[in-house]
């Protein structure tokens, strides 16, 4: 192995909050500086998580980091992501996790009670999720060199049975189902940090989606081909880096796209697209088209899953893009979001 | 949603797209120019031309207000930033908007205090809370964001605060469409005139340019109905051989504009004798600046601002696609150098940018629909 | 060149600036509605909103006016279809505004 060798393409001469909002850039920065240096061994560097050979056994294993302002919201706060996170990342890798260990980077002037109530809303999540919290380690910095709390996860499970996730064996008449209404979390953050000056009656969507993935894996495990939770960057951006790694195109109707009235109503007013919206509690799959139906209807049977839908299928052409066809039958390109969603007036 | 949901109903879509396919003459080309830049989203987003015959082609006007602003007046707004105890605030549209020296982002990044903004009254909210901050609202847009602009500054007047300033590029948009006029270069049969700004200004302003220019233009709404709607509109009068001003957006436009909110710009406003847009050169009489009357607030005044003038890079043909002469993908630079990513030109920035709209939503589509379709 | 959405007005607030709470389909935010000085705004009123400023009352006659043009025009395009080929001439046949 001649990592120093390897043929680096990440050509920013700084690092941007873009690098770090899921969209082109950060997936320019770990697949041109990360990917090529660090990750040479791995079969799926780029996956939620990746499934490594331990005595025999095949364990799922994954890590994430949480950095949200403000710490806590409606519907949720940065423990309860942190938890529930790392459970997804796993859970759309096709495994069930079973411990985390977890870190926390605390800055200097933190009220503990603050610290307390995030610790509590981390062990009620674990228990929820059914997962163990097996350890963790506590570093502090220095008052203003930190957003009160920083989380960093590291989940380890096992692969729910029947099913292999991977964009490869996606193919052409595959269905693209999702598992609820699109944006609530990242609106719910925008309108939150109080910037905006926005009010809604809208919750964070955080939670544990290994419920509905394990219904639908009971009913359906067969055709389930590929699945990603939607968080930083939307629907879009999983969409996206889908159609690049199995080089097929998507086409997804707008009409069938869950979402609320007030994430609508503020992403028009605030000129966002809600594709390229963060989501905490959803997961897209990619399922055959002969089982389709069945696995969207045991997510209906599941708490939890009663506005999936079917918002698309898997083509042929266009390779690599992802189209999004209009209720009056024209049709647009869907690209990854570029850097942060900003609000924009004109 | 009221008011929009029903003007993109499919099947009166449908209809309007029949319409227009009805009336177009299949033997002739039509070249309509969309002055603004929101029309512009809205035709790729909602993706109109899939809707229009091949004959009816849509030209992008100079309506967005990020993309005719020349890269200095950026780097003029970024070196106020970098005063002592400035907090630079922007709409999100400059954010990614590259300057000479880096965009307000990557300022930003570097450690200058950039704040964005939804209104020129959140800049001034900062303001209030910030008392030993100097609060610096860069202002852009058309006469549709000046009175919000203008409404803020006798705001703060009457308020007696001092620490806030505005860093006027609002533009007007009359003079821009006659300079589009004047060019050598430029075949337009009708204009799909700019609902929003007609708030404001009304219809009236636009009459010369049926009864000189004999061109008809319709001011039209955003919904994808509005579009098709004011496209019917001025099929219909080339049919009769009408030239005029008509008005598709009546729910919202009054003929006569809004007196209130220009009243606001004329007690606050002057006309510039010139300014520089990117692309079309200096228009006179184009552009507003802070009256005497408000020169405490006038960010030009209070800033020694080095007032640079960058010229774009030599390769990228911004004013020509600005203009409608080009097309995005004709430029040179057009994805490839310039993307929404790395943006050369201020129009690949900016979602009402023709560029940005094309690249986002329609580049490669042309070669794929047919093999999709 | 910018970005306006309707609204829907709640409640005309007593503070200072001239500020009216604004409803768009769920989401709510304190506007400005000192440009519509020469008629009062008022609750129920829908207005389009660019950058937290009301800057135009909206015309519900004007809009059902429209909506009624467009579904004569959608049903004139389809009848005109189905004569195609008799030879009529347009300009007689048009009915539509």
């Amino acid at each position: 192995m001649t990592p120093v060798l390897s043929k680096i393409r990440f050509r920013d001469a700084q690092i941007e909050m873009a690098h770090g909002a899921g969209g082109k850039a950060s997936r320019r920065l770990v697949e041109g500086l990360f990917a090529p240096i660090l990750f040479e061994g791995s079969q799926d560097p780029l996956g939620d998580a990746a499934f490594v050979d331990v005595n025999g056994s095949s364990i799922a294993i994954t890590t994430d980091s949480f950095v949200v302002k403000p710490i806590t919201f409606p519907g949720g706060s940065i423990g309860e992501l942190a938890v529930n996170g790392t459970v997804n990342d796993l859970a759309v890798s096709g495994a069930q996790a079973t411990a985390l260990v977890v870190t926390f980077v605390l800055e200097a002037g933190l009220p503990t009670e603050l610290l307390e109530a995030e610790i509590r809303a981390m062990a009620s999540a674990a228990h929820r999720a059914g997962v163990v919290i097996a350890g963790g380690d506590t570093k502090v910095v220095e008052h203003g060199k930190g957003d009160q709390i920083y989380i960093s996860s590291c989940g380890v499970g096992h692969r729910i049975s029947g099913i292999t996730i991977s964009p490869k064996t996606v193919r052409p008449g595959d269905r693209v189902i999702l598992s609820g209404p699109i944006g609530d979390h990242g609106i719910t953050i925008l309108l939150a940090r109080g910037e905006l000056d926005l009010e809604a009656d809208l919750r964070s969507d955080t939670r544990s989606v290994l419920p509905l993935v394990q219904a639908m894996a009971r009913a359906a495990a067969p055709g389930i081909r590929w699945m990603r939770d939607p968080t930083r960057g939307g629907v879009a951006t999983s969409l996206n880096e889908l159609v690049r790694d199995c080089g097929l195109g998507a086409v997804i109707c707008e009409d069938k796209l869950p979402i609320h009235d007030a994430v609508r109503g503020a992403c028009e007013l605030l000129g966002l697209d809600p594709l390229h919206i963060a989501n905490e509690g959803q997961f897209l799959a990619v399922v055959s088209q002969e089982y389709a139906e069945t696995a969207l209807d045991a997510l209906h049977r599941t708490d939890g899953g009663e506005e999936a839908a079917i918002i698309g299928e898997i083509r042929e052409q266009p390779a690599g893009t992802v189209l999004v066809s209009t209720l009056y039958g024209s049709k647009r390109i869907v690209d990854m979001l570029v850097g942060d969603p900003l609000p924009r007036i004109c | 949603m009221k008011y929009v949901d029903e003007f993109r109903d499919p099947e009166l879509i449908a209809g309007a797209s029949r319409e227009i396919r009805r009336l177009a003459d299949p033997g002739r080309h039509y070249r309509f120019m969309e002055v603004c830049g929101g029309h512009t989203h809205a035709i790729y987003r909602f993706g109109l031309k899939d809707l229009l015959p091949e004959n009816v082609e849509l030209i992008h006007g100079p309506g967005c207000p990020v993309c005719v602003l020349p890269m200095g007046r950026i780097d003029d707004g970024l070196f106020m930033a970098a005063q002592p105890d400035v907090i630079f605030a922007a709409f999100g549209d400059m954010m990614r908007v590259p300057g000479a020296t880096g965009s307000p982002l990557e300022h930003k990044a570097r450690g200058r205090d950039i704040r964005i903004v939804y209104s020129p009254a959140d800049a001034l909210k900062l303001a209030r809370a910030n008392p030993d901050r100097h609060v610096m609202f860069f202002a852009i847009g058309f006469e549709t964001t000046a009175p919000s602009t203008a409404l803020t500054l006798l705001r703060v007047r009457a308020e007696g605060i001092r620490n806030f300033s505005v860093f006027s590029n609002h533009v007007t948009i009359i003079p821009a469409i006659r300079a589009i006029l004047d060019s050598p270069d430029m075949r337009l049969d009708a204009f799909i005139g700019p609902g929003h700004v007609s708030t404001v200004i009304g219809c009236r302003p636009y009459e010369w340019i049926a009864r000189n220019e004999r061109k008809p233009i319709v001011v039209s709404g955003f919904e994808p109905l509005d579009i098709l709607q004011s496209i019917v509109m001025i099929l219909r009068q080339m049919k009769d051989g009408r030239a005029e001003v008509e008005n598709q957006y009546a729910r919202v436009v009054p003929w006569e504009g809004n007196r209130a909110a220009l009243k606001a710009i004329g007690e606050v406003f002057e006309l510039r004798p010139y300014f520089e847009w990117r692309g079309l050169g200096f228009i006179s009489q184009s552009a507003l600046r802070i009256r005497d009357s408000f020169a405490a607030w006038d960010a030009e005044k209070h800033f020694l601002t080095p007032g640079v003038r960058v010229t774009d890079p030599k390769a990228s043909q911004c004013g020509e696609v600005l203009k409608g002469v080009l097309k995005p993908a004709d430029c040179k630079l057009f994805g490839n150098e310039c993307t929404p990513e790395h943006p050369i030109g201020a129009l690949m920035v900016s979602s009402e940018g023709s560029c940005a709209a094309y690249f986002n939503y329609e580049h490669r589509k042309s070669e794929l629909v047919t093999v999709s379709a | 060149m910018c970005l306006a959405i309707p609204g829907q007005i709640i409640e005309i607030l007593q503070e200072r600036d001239n500020l009216a709470l604004v409803d768009v389909v769920g989401v709510r935010r304190k506007i400005d509605v000192g440009l519509l000085a020469e008629e009062p705004a008022k609750p129920g009123d829908w207005v389009l909103i660019h950058v937290g400023f009301a800057m135009s009352r909206i015309s519900e006659e004007d809009a059902r006016e429209q909506m009624r043009l467009l579904k004569m025009m959608g049903e004139h395009a389809a009848a005109m279809e189905e004569i195609t080929g008799y030879g009529l001439d347009d300009s007689v046949a048009r009915g539509g505004p």
